[in-house]
This record gives structure tokens, sequence and C-alpha cells, in this order.
């Protein structure tokens, strides 16, 4: 399950940050293992992800997924990401992963719909 | 006292005889999430289905007799492993978290009060904090928290200073399920006493690793489960001191808890019956005495004992893991329990790694959510002990920790 590529993401991640202003930004944590990541997106005005960085801790399935998909998901539209499946994410990790673990890889993909879709941040609401 | 052997012990669990991954035999280092079971306790359950399966307290015919005499037996032994001074103080409930939701519901419902305290510590398992909460909230009293010191200690200065003449109820673990720390049982029920409140005992680590003895602490309460002390899942004890009992209201209402009923009202079974509505995990019940004669058999004072010995074994063998921090007090304090962090792993990474190998422990918050946000990390990793586990198990342990911190390039 740990290929070597899921460890380099671990140790090197990409597009790992924050984008001050973004047009979105969403953060959930999976408060079972304790994986936290905030997603930040600039879109153009034909609506494609023009820029995109997240931050966050957790195990290594979560964080080299985030890097993953934040690399895959560049260029697209709002609407391709609103079609994004998870399917498209597990295949992109290439590994088996356990019931379990499927949170963990899924957690990236689950913040990026949640801000696509305009959820209020969770932050904010906070505040 | 000799020593007991694990060794032979582990002959005692076929789950332990079996292979996991290919040619690697199971390493079993979670056992305080639940315990493996037995030989002994697997076959009184299944003569039970297959030789007397029926309903109790039903029945006139034999069946039913049989089924009722080894279920009410399982009750006899249990009260006296635990030296209830009665088994009707000793009720069936499905786990810990069964009983300590029974306390706060019919108890704490008539007792409990607006500006009422409960005082519970900062080591608690969810278990023990939520029905409590939940309470608290319904009755607009306040849940307060004794601290736990550097060392993974309960903050015994702060547990008198927090004892006011508003608290109501004390509850605590006797053995944390994630320091391990052996909390001092009776010193907490005594100065509870002594301010008018009552002591409940979360039992479900304490029971299955030490000798208890509830005449000795005089808790007012004792909560554990069977699954933990090689037993089946499904069934749990609440003991409860029999005036206290005898005083509070049912919990759940149905058959086999009521003497009679009426169409304009009902009246109660008695003790231990009053809290056992509906037909009981009767399989589970009889399993849990094997398990208690089993566990008699050895001696709980033999099985603290060896406990005590792997588990210094294994603090000494993870302390040379680099980047490793074990949590909670050291091996004198401690029940068997250790769990840890690596520096740049996370634990799920850690145990999903460990399962490659055959070795399986538990990572996450264990269900103690405020201590590890004290401690200021999202999840730990927790290797947990009991009668079976051999040094080898622990050798194995740290060569996996070692391969671990090879494939995330730590070394
Ligand atoms: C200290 C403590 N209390 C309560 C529980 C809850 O036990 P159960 O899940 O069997 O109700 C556990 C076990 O997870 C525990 O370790």
């Amino acid at each position: 399950m740990y290929r070597d590529q899921i460890i380099d993401l671990y140790e090197n991640p990409l597009n790992f940050g924050s984008l001050e202003p973004s047009d979105f930004t969403y953060e959930e944590d999976n408060p079972l293992c304790g994986d936290v990541i905030r997603i930040y997106v600039r879109v153009d005005d034909d609506n494609r992800i023009a820029d995109v960085r997240w931050s966050g801790v957790g195990c290594a399935i979560s964080q080299a997924s985030a890097s993953l998909l934040t690399e895959d998901i560049k260029g697209k539209t709002l609407d391709e990401i609103k079609a994004y499946s998870k399917e498209d994410l597990l295949e992109l990790l290439g590994i088996q992963l356990s019931m379990t673990r499927i949170k963990c890889a899924l957690l990236s993909l689950k913040v990026l719909k949640a801000g696509v879709y305009g959820m209020p941040d969770p932050q904010e609401l906070r505040k | 006292m000799m020593m007991l052997d694990a060794k032979v012990i582990r002959n005692d669990f076929p789950i332990l005889l079996k292979e996991v991954h290919r040619d690697k035999q199971l390493v079993y280092l979670d056992s305080a999430a639940t315990s493996q079971k037995p030989q002994a306790v697997i076959e009184a359950m299944n003569g039970y289905y297959r030789n007397y399966n029926s309903n109790v307290h039903r029945g006139i015919h034999r069946l039913s007799e049989e089924a009722t005499t080894a279920y009410e037996g399982a009750r006899e032994r249990i009260a006296n492993f635990i030296n209830a001074p009665d088994p009707a103080c000793v009720i069936f409930v499905r786990n810990t978290t069964e009983a300590l939701n029974l306390i706060a519901y019919s108890w704490g419902r008539r007792n409990i009060g607006a500006g009422d305290e409960i005082l519970l510590t900062e080591m608690e398992h969810h278990s023990n904090i939520v029905p409590w909460q939940l309470l608290a909230e319904e009755k607009g009293a306040v849940v307060r928290y004794v601290p736990f010191t550097e060392a993974g200690l309960l903050d015994l200065p702060k547990f008198h200073e927090y004892l006011t003449e508003r608290t109501k109820l004390v509850s605590f673990a006797s053995m944390s399920n994630v320091f391990g720390t052996i909390n001092p049982s009776k010193e907490i029920v005594k100065a509870t006493h002594d301010i008018g409140a009552l002591a409940v005992i979360d039992g479900a680590q304490s029971v299955p690793h030490l000798p208890v003895d509830v005449q000795d602490f005089d808790c007012d309460f004792l909560a554990f489960s069977g699954h933990k002390m090689c037993g089946p899942t499904g069934v749990g004890v609440l003991y409860g001191k029999r005036a206290l009992l005898e005083e509070m209201p049912p919990f759940l209402g149905g058959g086999d808890m009521i003497r009679r009923v009426q169409l304009d009202g009902s009246t109660w079974n008695d003790l231990p019956w009053k809290f056992e509505a509906g037909t009981p995990g009767i399989a589970e019940g009889i399993g849990l005495g094997a398990a208690v004669d089993y566990l008699s058999n050895i001696g709980m004072g033999a099985i603290h004992a060896y406990e005590q010995f792997i588990t210094g074994y294994a603090l000494e063998a993870l302390s040379e893991v680099k980047g490793i921090r074990v949590l909670g007090p050291g091996a004198a304090q401690k029940g068997g329990v250790a769990a840890f962090t690596i520096d740049g792993v996370h634990p799920h990474d850690i145990s999903q790694l460990l399962d490659e190998d055959g070795v399986a422990i538990r990572a996450g918050h264990h269900c103690a959510m405020p201590l590890h946000q004290k401690l200021s990390i999202p999840a730990s990793a927790r290797a947990s002990f009991y009668l079976y586990t051999t040094t080898e198990d622990i050798d194995r342990l740290v060569t996996g920790l070692n391969r671990v911190r090879k494939v995330f390039r730590l070394d």
C-alpha cells in the first residue's frame, strides 16, 4: 500500500500552502483519525480552476490523496469537479485500500466538493 | 507465586494459533479493545446452543430449567469474582456503556438537579463522559473534569479541590484505556463518600486485568464488559449496592422485569431482574461465567503480576525505537497498555504497516478525544497486552516499528 510515490508525496506534498485571497475555501476533519484538510481555490473567468492549494495534517494516505487531487483538477471547470467521482481519485492513488482507509483517501475530495457546492466555511461559522 | 507462562496460555486461545498473512502468526496487541476468547468460553456458548438452548425464567420444561440454572449460576460466579455480597447486585447488561447509561438514566434522573456537579476525569473513555453530559444537559447540572498530570497520573490535589458539597457523583475509570494508569480507587471512593456523594467505577479495563473487590473499594457502582475479559461481546455487568438498586426506577420496561402488569400500571420484579427487560443474551451470560472461571483458575493476582512484567518488558523495548513517545506513567503505575506516537508517522500508517507484518494494534483516539486534545495530538497508536502476550509478540512489534521507520525514510 505504501508505494514509493505515496511516501514521496507525504514528504514533499504538491500544492501545499494557502491562497489569499481565494474564491472559496473549505475545511473538514475526520475526527476518528484526526485527519484535517483545507483546500483553497481560485477560479478564472471561464469557471475553471486557476489555482489550488491545500493544507492539513493526517496520515500518508490522506495527504498523498490531497496532493494528487489538487494536481489533477487544475484547469478543470467547476462542473467537471462536480462530476469528479470517488473512483477517479482512487484510481489516481492506485493502491488497494481497506474499508477503514478509504475515508482517509476521500477526505480531500469531500472537502473540495463541499467548497464547490458553496458550503459555508465551518471556520467562518465558528466565529 | 510462579509466574504464569504465556506460551502455554496461548494454546487455550484458538485464534492465536492462526496465521493472518501467509506465514506470519498473529501478534494480537489489541486486547484493550477486545480480548481473545479461550476455548472454554467458546465451548460453553456452543454447549448452550447445542444442548439446552431455550429461554430463561419462563418455561416449565427441562431445557428452560437447565438454561436458567446455567445463566443464574454464571451470575453467582461473576458476583464472587468481584466479591459482590449478593448475586442480586449483579445486573446483566450489554456492556460497560450500557451499564453507565443505566446509572445516569435511572439513578441520575431521580437524584441530579440544577447546579449539582458530576465529577469525572480528563482521562475518561467517551462511555463515561457522554451519558453524564446528556444527564447534565437535561437537568441543568454541571460536569467537571479532574485533570491529569504530565506523567499521566490523576491530579489528586485537584481532585480533592474539585470535590465540594455541590458534587453529587464521581465517576472514574480505575484503569485508563490510553495511559494504562491504575487510579487509586479506594482513596477516590473514600473521599467521595466523605462529602456524601456516590462513587461509580468504570471497570472496563481494570476488571479484566486486576483483582477487583467491590466491598474493599466500597464503590456504589461498578461497570464492566465481558468482551474485554475473555468473555463474549454483548454482555456486561452493572454491580450496584443493593439499597441503591432497590430505590432506583427501572431502566427499560418489558418482559422479565415486572412482577405484575395491569392495564392501569405495573409493579417491578425483584433485583436483579428489575433491570433486565426482555430476553437477555443467555449464551453470552453463560460465556461470561466460563470466562470468570477461566480467569479465576489462573488467578487475577498472577495475571496482574504477569502483565506488570510484560508491560515493563514492552516499555523497555519500545524505548529503543527512535522518535517514539510512550504516553502515560511508567510500568509500576500502569496496566498492560502502551499508547505511543512516532514523530513523522501518523498512527494509522503505523497500524497499517504493522498489519502487513501480522501485528494488530489500534490507532486513533481510542474513544478518549479529550485526553488526546489535552496532549495536542490528533491520535495515538496503542499496543495492549493480556495474559497471552509473549515477549516474542513485543519483539515482533518492535521489529515492525523499525520497519515503519524505514518505509517512512526516517532513518
Ligand atoms: C475505560 C473504558 N470504559 C468504557 C469502555 C466501553 O466499553 P464497551 O464498548 O464494552 O461498552 C471501554 C472500552 O472501550 C473502556 O476502555
